[in-house]
């Protein structure tokens, strides 16, 4: 009998949905229905059963073609790697657990690298906001049961996040807010009339790249001073009436995304929507926050925030102190100015998302991709390492975009003889320190299964 | 002064962090003991001598040691970090965070430099002769003390995010400026002579620019007061006075808020 499991969290957005049903065959082995998810949610579950999938790794041959190699060689090979470089550079954990993402921090730490994560290039500049200015957020229950005004800036949940506004933001009825979308006035601030745009009370088209203005134009308003006829091209009447509605809210709040991080001013975009946070918690309840992209992006900024101080950018090759400036230690701009000389793509696609001249310096050095799948990294690597999928054949914590930790399930096994990415950074740190003749130091919490056991434990 | 000239032979493969190249490492040195201080590569510790030939004579202390490089420093970092005083010369370009954390003397770089000249300054003077990128004179990640003193004068253009979190000090850009001129500044002074596309002044609580070109998109938060005459960098000019910003906090002195001021050419 085919048997369902429940309460499985979706690795795909940042809405990181944790009620999905899956129907799993008698086996345990293939998944054959998937309940409550989004088309994207659906079409992760499916995908990760795909027969094709890789099982072993594979080594670019000097004829340019692949060959399947064993896993220790895989080690070995990327153990070599990292201790040959000069700044090696290792990024991406858009899409892995919290367990990879600490264990890759021995293997960085060891190896002299440059630690970095797919925010530094979507939600980066939201931390340096964060540095500058602080962060009055909240979590998405909170969204759910109080918000009676909702601000979406710059940002489409309706296509990147398809189930937030029906779980958090704008559906749901809660428990301040029994009257669900009826009780709730939904404001998008959005060059272009997308679908969020479309479902909301207003929609300001702020003239693109102008938003910085348009923040600017509501604080000011909010402090009772006069502002020009128009601004980012929006007529005064517009900001005052928008003004108006974020006063008179209950409980607000702000959602923001690439279109404030990604265009220009990018940080400075974030900071100042914080200070008109800020600025409107004066008047009413704010709140605002980041829609994180993937959904345990906000991961390796809690895990390595813990163990580095950073949460990105993090350059480990100094080996008495992490430095972080992004600008300088962000993964496109070392790849741009031609400053590492090795490249790990895992979790992510850098192929794909990077610009072409990044690309094109990085591929003059060693590059190697850890990813279930083939991707265009994949195909242009010296190596790739085939993992478990994360939140299907593999469980784990992941943090949401509100920065909630939840602990995903395992919902089949991975094919046959395929490892973790834990696991992967595990070997690799331990043949890291075979290398270097070395005693591999864990500091896990107590009892943890890798804690070393001493003598009267 | 007694100058010690650097001539450097090899390009680095990546960047070169050079710390040590300052008045302060240099001061009471022999030139093979200067040729031994460290320099790095990624993770690679190398010494000055792999890169430079050092020759000349330092002085006792930072203040009469002068640094003379004569070459092309484009893949050098940290150039006078730190630096309490003496003087260094960069024949060429130079790379990122020259003058960063500067408390005292004098750098001159007659080519360009990149982002982070001057992060954190706190006294001294910068000299570029050609342009700059991004962050002159900024604060450092998070810190909201940015600059507190000394001068810096990019003859050339600059681009975003000159003199963020400004408290001191004075940055003079002879061409034009990108974005993001003293946002959330507290004090200091910013003259730009060219052009500025916007965000002139954005979350700024107290200090002064001065624009003499033109501002293409000036910021709602700022309300113009009046037309003054005033000397900018040693030439009479015509300026449009406006305070703001206007959306941002402002500290109050007998009773009145104090502004922060941009002056702009009048047309
Ligand atoms: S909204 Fe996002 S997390 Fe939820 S099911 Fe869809 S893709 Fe998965």
């Amino acid at each position: 009998m085919p048997k369902i499991v429940t309460d499985v969290g979706c690795p795909y957005c940042g809405a990181s949905c944790d009620d999905l049903e899956i129907l799993v065959s008698d086996d345990g082995k293939k998944i054959l229905e998937v309940y409550n998810a989004c088309a994207i949610g659906n079409e992760v579950f499916h995908h990760a059963s795909s027969p094709d999938r890789l099982k072993r790794p594979r080594l670019r041959q000097p004829d340019g073609t692949y060959q399947e190699i064993s896993y220790d060689e895989a080690v070995d090979y990327t153990a070599k790697v990292l201790l040959k470089a000069k700044k090696p550079l290792i990024y991406g954990f858009g899409s892995t657990n919290c367990e990879a993402m600490s264990a890759v921090g021995r293997v960085a730490e060891k190896s002299g690298a440059v630690l970095d994560n797919c925010a530094s290039i979507c939600h980066g500049p939201s931390f340096l906001a964060i540095f500058d200015n602080g962060y009055p957020s909240c979590t998405l229950g909170e969204v759910k049961n109080r918000a009676d005004v909702v601000v979406f800036w710059g940002c489409n949940p309706m296509h990147a996040h398809p189930r937030h506004t029906s779980r958090y933001s704008i559906f749901p009825r809660g428990f301040f807010t029994e009257k669900g979308q009826r009780q709730r006035k939904m404001i998008s601030i959005d060059p272009r009339e997308t679908e969020t745009a479309k479902l909301a009370d207003i929609h300001l088209m702020v003239q693109q790249g102008h938003d910085y203005e348009l923040f600017d134009a509501f604080r000011t308003v909010l402090r009772g001073h006069d502002i020009p006829d128009e601004v980012a091209g929006i007529r005064k009447e517009a900001i005052l009436e928008a003004a108006g509605i974020m006063k008179n809210a209950r409980f607000g709040m702000i959602f923001f995304g690439m279109g404030c991080t990604h265009t220009d001013g990018r940080n400075h975009n974030v900071d100042i929507a914080i200070s008109l946070t800020r600025d409107l918690n004066t008047v009413a309840k704010y709140s605002i926050m980041a829609m994180r992209g993937h959904y345990n992006i906000a991961g390796p900024g809690q895990v390595w925030s813990w163990q580095f101080g950073f949460p990105y950018c993090i350059d480990l090759t100094k080996g008495t102190h992490a430095h972080m400036n992004p600008g300088e230690t962000s993964s496109i701009d070392l790849a741009m100015r031609d400053e590492v000389d090795a490249f790990i793509n895992i979790g992510t696609d850098a192929g794909a998302h990077f610009p072409i001249d990044a690309v094109k310096h990085l591929r003059k050095h060693p590059f190697i991709t850890i990813d279930p799948n083939i991707c265009m990294a994949s195909e242009i690597s010296d190596l790739h390492i085939p993992v478990a999928v994360v939140g299907v054949e593999e469980a784990g914590v992941v943090y949401r975009m509100d920065n909630v930790p939840i602990q995903f399930k395992k919902v089949v096994d991975p094919p046959e003889g395929v490892i973790s990415d834990e696991q992967l950074f595990d070997r690799v740190y331990l043949r890291i320190c075979e290398l270097t003749e070395t005693e591999p130091t864990w500091i896990p919490a107590k009892g943890h299964a890798k804690a070393p056991v001493t003598a009267g434990q | 002064m007694a100058t010690v000239t650097l001539t450097p032979y090899k390009t680095p493969e990546l960047f070169l962090e050079c710390t040590t190249i300052t008045p302060d490492a240099f001061c009471g040195k022999a030139p093979q003991e200067i040729a031994e201080l460290e320099v790095r590569e990624g993770k690679t510790k190398l010494r000055m001598g792999d890169y430079f030939h050092v020759e000349g004579k330092a002085g006792k202390t930072p203040e009469e040691t002068e640094i003379q490089i004569l070459g092309d420093c484009t893949r050098v970092k940290y150039i006078g970090f730190k630096m309490t005083g003496g003087a260094i010369t960069v024949n060429g370009n130079a790379d990122m965070y020259v003058g960063g954390w500067m408390k005292g003397g004098k750098i001159h770089v007659t080519g360009n430099v990149h982002s982070f000249c001057g992060i954190a300054m706190e006294g001294g003077e910068i000299l570029v002769d050609g342009k700059a990128e991004n962050y002159v004179g900024c604060a450092y990640r998070g810190d909201w003390r940015g600059m507190r003193g000394g001068t810096i004068r990019i003859r050339g253009s600059a681009g975003n995010d000159i003199g963020t979190f400004m408290l001191g000090g004075t940055i003079i850009i002879e061409k034009n400026a990108f974005i993001h001129v003293s946002t959330h500044a507290e004090g200091g002074t910013i003259i730009i002579k060219g052009n500025v596309e916007g965000r002139v002044g954005g979350q700024m609580v107290k200090g002064d620019i001065y624009v003499l070109g033109e501002v293409q998109y000036m910021l709602p938060g700022f309300q113009k007061i009046e037309q003054v005459e005033k000397e900018v960098d040693g030439a009479k000019v015509k300026l449009d006075h406006y305070i703001g910003d206007l959306g941002e906090r402002h500290p109050k002195s007998k009773g009145k808020e104090i502004y922060a001021n941009l002056f702009v050419r009048a047309t």
